[in-house]
């Protein structure tokens, strides 16, 4: 099942639900004729889209709101914020190439403190699967949610079947004695990679798919951190503000420690290219997971890694 | 009016979108949007613009910002010909080498300011015609905007600004190519009558064939419109203008094209006969 296809059984089953873009219509191309009056296209205009989301959610209805994730987030911030947080009305908002899935696009279009500046807002909630089978088993839980939600789209395929969902928990890959990598979205299918190279290296590995980001699976997290001599943290995020801020807090919270190393953007954009390029530069692939982890090179192979279909 | 020849922008915008068709595959680029903004871009460095390879970091030079954003391509091949950049950095289009990607940014010599995310560049338009008039310069501000930009409601709070402080040294030049990405704007969020709107925020406003070299030129030499106002140009263009076979296609605006119909694509620019495309169309913004 694609993103689309779930959205339209949602749409035609649920008489309350609307689909909205700002003129995004790459997860949404038959949804107008399918639709009708309930397809919105508010044309370039982020913040008029969530303030009228805020409306027809006002009289009921659950608006499924697209853009791409840097404009939907950080254009229409203060909307989000406003219009919905407050007034936590569920509002759902599809984030499209969030990530480095902008690959090319450059810096104007890396919606990478996504994560940050959503799950700072109180009642909205924020979610990131690991490709489409993870994105498809989640969604239905996240529109059925009371609260206004974020998910960072991903229709990558992997191959990799996920196990159900269930909102606030976090999907346990493997566990391991020796390092637990924690990550979320693209960067699962080179954890996958990283996993294997760690494990043929002799080590104890774990891995876990969070999912979902708030709220945060926080017994996972602990127990990571209890039973794994080394917690990584991996993420196409800056460093502020995500996953390594979430394990941060959850372990001060519960007063404990551990020894976290993380794997993100550390205060710069990344370099715009194609994915496969950005990963290998940016040192996001399985292979270079893996080998900064060790802390010395391997011989392993790294699997191609796939362009995506479009990119914008 | 000061001459200008016509046949060598002619000739100079035939190879622009030359360029523009060879940074249409391996990855692609907003080929539909770029060839729109052609021959406006290659009128205002040409013919208009105080701006060279020498003068760069002048503070005297001309100002243009792409507010657009997306159509760069069009950009690159204008540095190119005129001498700005480097032709063989357009082969290092999207290569993690380069600089040469789908957005503007100032690794690039000349591109003044980093764009994409679209209605910022008038504001920023704004702060540097407000420092020119404060200083006493002559220079002028040129700020390219895309029509289904012209949604974003920070274009239409610059106006109201650009109004207010009597910005006669900036020009606005639409973009008016008909479409946003998948759709004519007239479809989905209507701009008409535009000329209308400009002039009721208080800019003198002129609408143009944005291919007309003629037409482009009586009107850059008529600046400033009218003392005091904020001047804006509507460039009446076409999406995909010079390819046929993607001219006014809804489908054609982001083009990734394979090897042989780049080789077709080369020969329809100056043959004007539609090639028969056989990639996937694309849905995109």
């Amino acid at each position: 099942m694609t993103y689309e296809q779930l959205l339209t059984e949602t749409a035609l089953a649920n008489e309350q639900v609307i689909v909205m873009t700002a003129e995004n219509r790459a997860l949404v191309r038959n949804l107008p004729g399918i639709l009708g009056k309930r397809f919105i296209d508010t044309g370039i205009t982020e913040q008029t889209m969530i303030g009228a989301a805020a409306g027809l959610a006002l009289r009921g209805r659950i608006p499924v709101v697209h853009a791409l994730a840097a404009f939907l987030t950080m254009r229409a911030f203060e909307f989000v914020r406003t219009d919905l947080g407050i007034s936590g009305l569920p509002a759902k908002l599809s984030g499209f190439i969030p990530g480095l899935l902008s690959d090319g696009n450059g810096p104007t279009h890396q919606a990478i403190e996504d994560v940050a500046i959503m799950r700072g807002i109180p009642n909205v909630t924020v979610f990131a699967p690991a490709d489409e089978d993870d994105l498809v088993k989640m969604l239905p839980q996240i529109w059925q949610s009371a609260q206004p939600a974020y998910t960072r789209i991903n229709t990558r395929q992997t191959g990799y079947t996920h196990a159900p969902f269930v909102l606030g928990k976090a999907e346990v890959i493997a566990e391991g004695t020796d390092v637990t990598i924690l990550t979320y979205g693209l960067l699962f299918e080179q954890a996958l990679v990283a996993l294997e190279i760690l494990q043929s290296e002799g080590l104890s590995v774990g891995l876990i798919n969070m999912r979902s980001l708030k709220p945060v699976d926080e017994q996972a997290i602990l127990t990571a951190s209890a039973q794994s001599k080394l917690v990584v943290t991996l993420e196409d995020h800056f460093v502020t503000g995500g996953l390594y801020t979430i394990v941060a807090e959850v372990l001060l919270k519960h007063q404990t420690t551990a020894n976290v190393l993380p794997i993100a953007l550390n205060n710069k954009w990344f370099k715009p290219a194609l994915l496969p390029h950005v990963l290998q530069h940016e040192g996001f692939t399985g292979k270079q997971i893996a080998e900064r982890i060790l802390g010395y090179k391997t011989a392993h192979h790294q699997p191609e890694i796939l362009t995506p279909e479009f990119s914008e | 009016m000061n001459t200008f020849n016509e046949q060598e922008l002619r000739a100079t915008a035939l190879n622009v979108r030359e360029h523009i068709v060879r940074m249409s595959t391996d990855g692609g680029c907003f080929t539909g949007a770029s060839l729109s903004a052609v021959d406006l871009i290659v009128y205002l460095y040409s013919e208009f613009l105080n701006v060279n390879a020498d003068n760069l970091t002048d503070p005297n030079r001309d100002y243009l910002f792409l507010s657009k954003g997306h159509d760069v391509p069009a950009l690159y091949g204008t540095f190119a010909e005129l001498g700005l950049l480097d032709k063989t950095r357009l082969n290092n289009h999207l290569s993690i080498t380069d600089h040469i990607y789908w957005h503007p940014n100032t690794h690039i010599p000349g591109i003044e300011f980093h764009s994409g995310s679209l209605g910022h560049l008038p504001s920023v338009a704004i702060g540097v015609a407000m420092d020119i008039k404060i200083s006493g310069g002559s220079n002028k501000v040129v700020c390219i905007l895309g029509d289904g930009e012209l949604n974003e409601g920070t274009c239409w709070e610059a106006m109201l600004v650009a109004n207010a402080y009597k910005l006669d040294n900036l020009i606005f030049v639409v973009d008016r190519n008909h479409f946003q990405a998948n759709v004519r704007t007239e479809d989905l969020i209507p701009l008409e009558p535009l000329a209308d709107k400009f002039a009721a925020f208080g800019a003198a406003v002129k609408r143009i064939n944005g291919h007309d070299f003629t037409a482009l030129h009586e009107t850059f030499n008529a600046y400033p419109f009218e003392e005091g106002k904020v001047n804006v140009v509507i460039a009446d263009t076409v999406r995909g203008k010079g390819l046929p076979s993607i001219q006014e296609r809804a489908d054609r605006w982001f083009c990734n094209f394979n090897a042989d119909e780049i080789e077709q694509l080369l020969l329809e620019l100056h043959s004007q006969q539609a090639t028969q495309l056989t990639s996937e169309t694309l849905v995109v913004r």
